[in-house]
């Protein structure tokens, strides 16, 4: 196998590198920033060029090596490339190739261009490797545009009567994408700290975002209840969120497609917006690989690789440490992030977008 | 139905009663009649009958989605609610601009019931090709049942009390009872001019009491309260009016013709009477185990034999109408004293009669019914009723008059050894699990439970689940038996469809021993023992 599962990760013996390995290696592929792919503790760093402001943020100073999309080099005779994932700035897909044959890992991905993030690009191969963490039938995403139509209303309805609209989305990945949505609707954009720190890193990689102010005790409360206020998850179950009395709550994240998780989640709104592929998604994907073989990891790994085999895919699961259970990744309730005044480096990225930043901690070395 | 589908998407987010109370105004005020009938009567517990059932929309909503059932039903264990994930499975729908009314798809629906199963079925995937997601999400949920989605019938209540003229009192009571959406109107259920129009079938609303968390001195003097036994039966009651007999349940279903005791009461009770009480399995002057009535509940005939097993008493707790008036507002104490005289008036010329006066428990002293309290479990009572003799009956639950003083419940340890996810609010996290007692060094299940844990701690017993999973039997998991917990439950029954023997009333988590470790749990001698003394 060109890609071997080892206990430290996806690894190509031949090349002599790892991709987004979860123990200390030599030398490893990053596919993007989120802290369950890039980990802390190897010897040098291969990622895409966006990426590497958001590593360097968070792992310090390391032995890195960037590429642009589609700009192959060769390691110890193994081609190797990336491709734009979609999922987040810089996310990239993986594309080894040795002795004519192809294998390509997704890491996360979604097939809908969102501005920011590149538009997903399916790579030929003999044999894929993919995420699956809304591996479901149920998970069928409805257009951005429309969600994005909700959030705006739903900004609009709590200015209206008063009340600060809070945000809850991952700091990297669904922030960057809301942010030009909910500038149309508010005038005023305050962040948590975890997600300003985020902001300021990506700005001054030379990326334009809508202006976003931090959170400070000062701010007018007539302010506030005009504004939206964009924070990590976790922060709407802490006391820091008090200060925004009178407010609501919304959380965009694509397990927001089941009711019970709305509920469950004691939000106000729930808006299915998600940087992963959905149903579709998954199964378009992989039929445009045109792969042989698919190992199928992180999410519903032993649901999607049954139906792949039953619409003649051969496919298998394998268990990676990325998100871990699918519905693990989805226990937010365990997350007990609160307030981070001052986040000290490396603490203000909490994982996935979709994913429970406690699970991401628990398995980091940090 | 748009209308009818973002109300419900409302009653269904929010958290705040204020924004529930003000969708529901909103749409009483705004929808047309026939749909406010069908949304008081489906949230009331109402609903037409079922002209297709579950497993019919399943396949159907598999065909359509062409996938194939087991990724139907992992989809299914996933979501938790059949109506949410048929919503999400169906493919995009060719949206029409028309939208019909929520009462012409109620009444369709009813149209269909006995068409054959290809008129039923196409019916079914035409009106979802015509919906949206949420549109279907709540077409579903009534061709399912179990309407359940955040709104309590007083809620719904106080929301009508905003634009008729009508009192909440009035309103609970006139939309209680036996009425049938289908053929009433609005008018005739809330009009103005109906509200002095009888409907000579309908119960009062029930008064319910709130535990007494404090000590029963906080209450005051002993002298101004009464004391009953608290009875575990089916909490109704008794009617008679224009020669007709009616019993209710609490639930407000009529369960007249399933207690066959009560028919000779038609002929006996005096015109305009209702007395409210309880529902109870009794022989030879013993109130028995509730769980012998269980035997005959859900059942629509009931065999002579289970009459004989399970022979049912009404315990008379309360008199709400004499002579065709409304008394709930005498106090107590008078109430009681006419409830005594006819009871005992009937009881004395016949010794069939089917009502029982509930005992007043005598005390002089709180330190005295603390001491009667304590034989509560023997009289297969829950505890002391404590009803203020002053009171009036109100309606609902309130504080301040009305208290239960229940005992507290019996408890074992036992270890978790099987889990599964829970539903609705808790569809992605394992929630319900199943209890072992030791057996040797068997483990032998007993309880299954649900509740009890706070949902920090559900979140922390989910991870543990998930990271000690020994089999998956579809959405069951066998889980290391390593958690010990204390179960509540109100009482034991021996019961032979269960492994360990025995069948517990109520049971829930009473809390989790993080202290106790799998070796120190509860053995099935225990159980037996307790079986022993209370299960009689």
């Amino acid at each position: 196998m060109l890609i071997e599962f080892t206990d430290k990760g996806l690894c190509c013996q031949q090349g002599g590198f790892y991709i987004d390995p979860w123990k200390p290696v030599k030398k490893a592929i990053i596919t993007h920033a989120h802290s369950d792919h890039a980990r802390f503790g190897h010897e040098s760093y291969l990622c895409h060029e966006q990426t590497l402001p958001i590593l360097q943020l968070r792992l310090g100073p390391q032995h890195y090596q960037t590429l642009k999309w589609n700009e192959p080099i060769t390691m110890n005779g193994v081609k190797v490339s990336l491709h734009p994932a979609g999922h987040i700035i810089g996310s990239s897909q993986v594309r080894v190739e040795y002795n004519g044959e192809v294998w390509v890992f997704t890491g996360d991905y979604k097939t809908e261009n969102d501005g920011i993030s590149g538009q997903f690009e399916p790579v030929r191969c003999n044999t894929f490797i993919t995420e699956s963490t809304f591996g479901l039938p149920i998970y069928r995403w409805k257009p951005q545009e429309e969600i994005f139509t909700s959030i705006r209303q739903w900004i609009r309805k709590n200015r209206d009567n008063n009340k600060t609209s809070v945000l809850i989305a991952y700091s990297l990945g669904k922030t960057q994408r809301l942010l030009k949505v909910v500038a149309e609707a508010a005038e005023n954009i305050y962040a948590h700290g975890a997600v300003y720190n985020t902001q300021q890193a990506l700005l001054n990689a030379g990326w334009k975002f809508p202006e976003v102010k931090r959170v400070t005790a000062d701010i007018p409360r007539d302010v506030l209840q005009q504004s939206v206020v964009l924070a990590p998850s976790g922060a709407d179950a802490s006391p820091w969120i008090r200060r925004f009395l009178p407010y609501s709550v919304g959380v965009c994240s694509g397990w927001m497609q089941v009711r019970g998780n709305v509920r469950r989640r004691n939000v106000d709104a729930g808006f299915a917006l998600s940087d992963h592929a959905d149903w579709n998604g998954l199964i378009e994907t992989v039929k445009l690989t045109g792969a042989e073989k698919v190992y199928v990891t992180h999410g519903f790994q032993s649901t999607f690789s049954r139906y792949l085999n039953e619409i003649g895919i051969d496919a298998a699961e394998v268990k990676t440490e990325y998100g871990e259970d699918e519905a693990e990744t989805n226990a937010a309730l365990a997350d007990e992030q609160v307030e981070q005044p001052a986040p000290t480096e490396g603490s203000d990225l909490s994982g996935d977008v979709d994913q429970n930043s406690e699970t991401s901690k628990r398995s980091d070395p940090l | 139905m748009k209308q009818f589908a973002e109300l419900v998407k409302i009653l269904g987010t929010t958290t705040k009663t204020n924004e529930k109370l003000e969708a529901l105004s909103d749409y009483f005020t705004t929808a047309n009649d026939r749909d406010k009938v069908w949304v008081i009567a489906l949230f009331s517990g109402r609903r037409p009958k079922r002209a297709v059932n579950s497993t019919q929309l399943g396949t159907w909503c598999m065909e359509a989605a062409n996938i194939p059932s087991w990724l139907f039903v992992e989809s299914y264990s996933t979501v938790g609610d059949l109506a949410e994930t048929i919503a999400l499975l169906l493919p995009e729908g060719e949206m029409l601009f028309e939208d019909e009314s929520l009462s012409y798809y109620i009444e369709k629906l009813i149209g269909i019931e006995k068409q054959d199963e290809a008129i039923r079925k196409k019916f079914i995937l035409d009106c979802w090709m015509k919906m949206d997601y949420s549109q279907r999400f709540v077409f579903n949920k009534f061709i399912t049942g179990a309407f359940r989605i955040g709104v309590s019938q007083q809620m719904m209540v106080n929301a009508l009390a905003r634009f008729v003229k009508l009192s909440a009192s009035v309103i609970a009571h006139r939309i209680s009872g036996n009425w049938d959406p289908s053929t009433t109107t609005f008018d005739e259920l809330l009009g103005e001019e109906h509200a002095l129009a009888i409907d000579h079938s309908k119960p009062y609303p029930f008064y319910l009491a709130y535990a007494l968390e404090d000590e029963p001195a906080t209450l005051g003097e002993p002298g101004e309260w009464q004391a009953e036994w608290k009875w575990d039966g089916i909490r109704g009651q008794i009617i008679k009016r224009n020669g007709e007999l009616f019993a209710w349940s609490r639930g407000e279903e009529l369960i007249t013709e399933k207690f066959p005791e009560y028919q000779v009461l038609q002929h006996l009770l005096p015109e305009g009477i209702a007395i409210d009480g309880e529902v109870l399995p009794f022989q030879n002057g013993q109130v028995l185990n509730f769980n012998v009535l269980q035997t005959r509940i859900g059942r629509k005939n009931v065999t002579k034999k289970q009459l004989q097993e399970a022979p049912a008493a009404f315990f008379a707790y309360d008199l709400l109408e004499f002579d065709g008036n409304d008394i709930r507002e005498w106090p107590l104490i008078e109430r009681r004293k006419k409830l005594e005289e006819i009871v005992q008036h009937f009881r004395s010329v016949n010794s069939n009669f089917p009502i029982h006066l509930s005992p007043i428990v005598e005390f002089n002293s709180w330190e005295e019914l603390t001491r009667e309290r304590e034989r509560s479990r023997s009289l297969n009572s829950e505890g002391i009723m404590l009803k203020r003799k002053s009171s009036g009956y109100q309606v609902g639950r309130r504080r301040g008059d009305w208290w239960k003083w229940k005992i507290d419940p019996l408890t074992i340890d036992a270890v978790m050894v099987y889990a599964a996810k829970g539903s609705g609010r808790r569809s992605n996290l394992y929630t319900d699990y199943t209890f072992a007692v030791k057996d040797g060094d068997q483990l032998v299940t007993f309880a299954k439970a649900y509740s009890g844990l706070t949902d920090k701690e559900f979140a922390q017993v989910d991870s543990f689940v998930k990271r000690n999973s020994l089999e998956k039997f579809g959405p069951v998991r066998t889980v290391k038996p390593e958690l010990v917990f204390e179960i509540a439950f109100e009482g034991i029954a021996a019961s032979n469809r269960h492994k360990s023997g025995v069948a517990l009333r109520f049971p829930r988590i009473h809390r989790w021993r993080q202290d106790k470790t799998v070796e120190e749990i509860n053995t099935l001698e225990d159980l037996k023992n307790m079986l022993e003394t209370y299960g009689k």
